[in-house]
């Protein structure tokens, strides 16, 4: 294997130019970024032309780093691939690979470059691919997250896809005499001109001594074959017969199960305990202490969690304020210059702005990310090295987290990384990983599954957080001239990555994002300036992250402008928009529920609102009715421009789920802390929607954006203003504040 | 203590207090019933005991002796689907994925005493359990798509 060894190595392909038709790709051979992982033990007779293509004599291997949270990324990397390799889904292997920054992500620091994601001229585009660049060489992190997988794989898996098929086809003319040109590849098999089919497994050696075919043109998407068209998810089989594993189905001989107990004050201190009930119990191991609490080991979660129970404690007090009355009354003293994160966005002068003006306090709370998988962890420790099994989307970060745990060298950790039964950002967080490493480390070469009761993962969760806005509008003339946005939240970022060990300085651009870069360019007095604390609960990213409450405060005011104006909410949003792409996607949604109007009969309305998040623009329209019963979602529509469309039938999926996630946290969902503590501590205090809710939800995707872009967030920020927008428009009730629950019953 | 899981007779050494659950899961390997919340409240880890939906999470193992439960694993596999998991492949349902064996479990339970349910029924059926991706449009569709198939429709 030596030599294909070197030449695959030498040969990782990177760079690009543009030609007419398609995209020409070189090899990069004198800088080679990093090596291909697939090498390291790849057996004699195989080939790996790229860190995402392995063929050997069986089978192909598609390698789909990116986590699969639910969003059906893993398919979609597949696609990708095969789309130029020219194989059927159905003959393939999927893999996630093994963790390595040969997989890093250099799209998920876009948003952080400072220009609003519409902006494409050459110096934003210079700032984010030199913000690309710093990933690659100084963190060249693998990461899932901010809806960029999409847009980080498109054209990185197809150039692999391609240059893996050439090669092929090389390797079949050498073996047959016959030119490459003559050769055509079709269903996982090069086809010769008399009809001979060479399948790429019976390649596989010859290919692996062949040099990597260097110059690669892509396909024109109208000739693609599976990308763009309905698919069937390779994991869709799997995950309707319960054969799929995810992390907290992973079993090994010898394997132990555990759960945590840690003070439900975040990270206050652990003063006391008595375990002696607990360590009598049938069927417990052991009782250990962990950072901030104990761990319980047993022959089954159960048990681990029964024991668990039976543990009395004595906590610390909370770093933060014990009730949520001092949450909100922190957040409303920061509006003021010593909190200023940043003046975001000034256009006109709100000041000297002429109008009536609406006024209003909007607030968002913490919400829990809950995923349906609880969170857990196997972790084996032995001397030699550590494995973890578990589900996580920062896969390169977590090694020195654990060695620093275990003692090991980082090189020795070796993260397997699940499917993910949910996430919503909770992922994203290592603390799950660290208990079941500090467990393990003290039980080793015994294999811990450590997984969460649901009431540990409400009281662990590092939750959305809290925001309060503040806006004054202007209206004159039956338009909207002006509006004044006031920001008052926690840096989510410097939460999450405080706890990693970060200090990030500069302003925090998620504090007002989808408020600062709405593109309301025919607005002509705006300012949107945010204020940030860090004094309160640890936050995480929560899907959406600052556009869900940002959007909410932004469309809720301009809502009631609107309404103080005495225009049409269709009409003044398309009037004040002067994004083309906004634009249609507005048009869309209004064509789509023939509006005419947020009055569409007694005791019932329309709600619209607008979103801008990830680079993608969303319109969702909401229809309520209101009975003895309560308010009822009777009909949703919505459409959103993702640039280019991998898989309708997912999409339409995610546009769906996403919308119900928006509209579900909405109505009933909030943590609340007293004592230091959640008040909430499982489904039926924080419930989100349940079927017999759910609306009729018709989506259309456009495909106007001159980017690509992911769809896992941008659905969520204008389902909540939507809804409360049709609550207005049915009841006459004006909602500031979520969870809506609090101020109306839902059927 | 004895048990009959999918058919099979299985022995099984737990304080009877353990929910069917924890033993299905972590005693016997039978991953596909899933935890979500221990309360009853989320629907993951509905089976079939006698037929009728159970939320094992909340179900004692000592109730189970004498009765035929019913998994997920036992309704079908991906090389032979039961009607309602063919459905819901067919319409692409899941997400994320890890409600689906509940869900697929209550419709299941529904189709089988009523093979063409109303959308009231539906609703009534489906609400315990609790979807995090919100999948509910394509459940309701599978679950239709389901009922038409059994009636040959």
């Amino acid at each position: 294997m030596g030599r294909a060894r070197t030449i695959a190595r030498r040969s990782f392909l990177i760079g690009s130019a543009a030609i007419a038709g398609g995209v020409a790709f070189g090899v990069y051979a004198a800088k080679r970024p990093f090596d291909n992982p697939n090498l390291a033990n790849l057996p004699d007779g195989s080939a790996s032309f790229n860190p995402w293509v392995i063929v050997d004599s069986e089978k192909v291997t598609l390698i789909a780093p990116h986590a699969d949270k639910g969003q059906g990324i893993f398919s979609a990397q597949a696609a990708l691939i095969a789309e130029e390799l020219d194989i059927d889904l159905d003959q393939v292997e999927v893999s996630f690979g093994v963790p390595n920054k040969a997989y890093f992500n250099a799209k998920i620091t876009e948003a952080a470059a400072g220009f609003p994601l519409y902006d494409t001229s050459p110096t934003a585009e210079r700032v984010r691919g030199f913000l690309g660049g710093v990933v690659k060489l100084a963190l060249p992190a693998q990461a899932t997250g901010g809806s960029s997988a999409i847009p980080d794989s498109y054209d990185k898996l197809r150039k692999a896809g391609a240059v893996a098929r050439e090669t092929l086809k090389l390797a079949a003319s050498q073996q047959s005499g016959v030119p490459v040109a003559q050769l055509k590849t079709e269903k996982g098999a090069v086809i010769l001109p008399d009809g001979t089919s060479l399948a790429y497994t019976s390649l596989a050696g010859a290919a692996a001594s062949v040099e990597l075919v260097a110059d690669v043109v892509l396909r024109d998407p109208k000739d693609w074959k599976i990308v763009g068209k309905p698919m069937q998810r390779v994991d869709m089989a799997q995950k309707s017969t319960g054969t799929l594993t995810y992390g907290i189905d992973f079993r090994t001989d010898g394997m132990r199960f555990a759960t945590i107990k840690v003070n439900p004050r975040q990270g206050g201190s652990l003063n006391g305990y008595d375990a002696s009930a607990a360590e009598a119990m049938i069927g417990v191991d052991k009782v250990v202490e962990i950072t901030g609490g104990v761990a319980v080991i047993a022959k089954n979660t159960w048990v681990a969690m029964k024991a668990a129970n039976a543990i009395s404690f004595d906590w610390g007090e909370a770093p933060y304020p014990a009730e949520q009355s001092a949450h909100w009354d922190h957040l409303a003293s920061i509006f003021d210059d010593a909190h200023l994160n940043a003046e975001a966005r000034v256009e006109g002068d709100v000041e000297a702005a002429e109008g009536k003006e609406v006024v209003g306090e909007y607030k968002s709370p913490y919400i829990a990310h809950a995923p349906l998988e609880p969170l857990n962890a196997t972790v084996l420790v032995t001397d030699d090295r550590v494995d973890v099994w578990t589900g996580h989307q920062l896969q390169t970060m977590l090694a020195p987290q654990v060695a620093a745990i275990t003692g090991h060298d980082p090189e020795n950790i070796h993260l397997h990384n699940m499917f993910i039964g949910g996430s919503f950002g909770h992922r994203l967080e290592f603390d799950f990983v660290k208990q079941a490493a500090e467990i393990a480390n003290q039980m080793r070469g015994t294999p811990i599954q450590m997984t969460y009761s649901r009431e540990e993962d409400f009281a662990h969760d590092f939750p959305r957080h809290i925001t309060m806005g503040r806006g004054v509008a202007k209206v004159k003339d039956g338009q909207v001239n002006s509006l004044d946005i006031q920001i008052a939240g926690q840096s989510v970022v410097r939460s999450q990555m405080g706890r990693l060990g970060f200090s990030l300085p500069g302003p925090d651009t998620q504090l007002h994002e989808g408020a600062w870069d709405a593109p309301n360019f025919n607005l002509p007095n705006l300012r949107v300036r945010s204020y940030l604390t860090e004094e309160l609960a640890p936050v995480s990213s929560w899907r959406a992250v600052g556009a869900g409450p940002n959007v909410f405060i932004y469309e809720t005011l301009l809502d009631e402008a609107i309404f103080a104006a005495g225009a049409d909410p269709v009409e003044e949003r398309l009037r004040l928009m002067g994004h083309d792409v906004s634009v249609k996607v507005i048009e869309a949604v209004a064509e789509m529920c023939d509006w005419n109007g947020p009055n569409v009969g007694e005791n019932r309305g329309r709600g619209i609102a607008y979103g801008f998040s990830f680079g993608v623009p969303v319109a969702t329209v909401v229809e309520v009715s209101k009975s003895d019963a309560g308010i009822k979602l009777e009909h949703v529509w919505m459409a959103g421009d993702v640039g280019k469309v991998i898989d309708p039938v997912n999409l339409e999926n995610l546009a769906q789920g996403g919308t119900i996630f928006g509209l579900g946290h909405a109505m009933n969902c909030e943590i609340t802390y007293s004592d230091g503590m959640a008040q909430q501590t499982n489904y039926h205090a924080h419930e989100g929607m349940r079927l017999y809710q759910c609306p009729p939800i018709e989506f259309r995707a456009l495909e106007n954006s001159p980017k690509i872009r992911g769809f896992g967030e941008p659905p969520i920020p204008p389902s909540a203003p939507a809804l409360g927008n049709a609550i207005f428009a049915a009841t006459g009730e004006r909602l500031r504040e979520m969870p809506f629950n609090k101020f109306v019953d839902f059927v | 203590m004895k048990l009959t899981i999918n058919g099979t007779a299985r022995d099984v050494d737990v304080e009877p207090d353990t929910p069917l659950l924890w033993v299905l899961r972590d005693e016997l390997g039978l991953t596909g019933t899933k935890y979500g919340c221990g309360i009853a409240q989320c629907g993951a880890c509905t089976v079939h005991v006698d037929g009728e939906p159970r939320r094992s999470c909340s179900m004692p193992v000592s109730m189970a002796e004498g009765t035929d439960v019913t998994t997920i694993e036992g309704l079908g596999n991906p090389q032979a689907f039961h009607v309602v998991q063919q459905a819901w492949v067919d319409n692409q349902v899941a997400q994320c994925g890890y409600c689906q064996s509940g869900q697929i479990m209550s419709a299941a339970a529904l189709l089988d005493l009523n093979d063409n349910p109303t959308d009231e029924e539906i609703d009534r059926a489906m609400s315990g359990n609790l979807c995090r991706c919100g999948t509910y449009p394509r459940i309701r569709a599978a679950v239709k798509d389901a009922a038409s198939k059994l009636r040959g429709a």
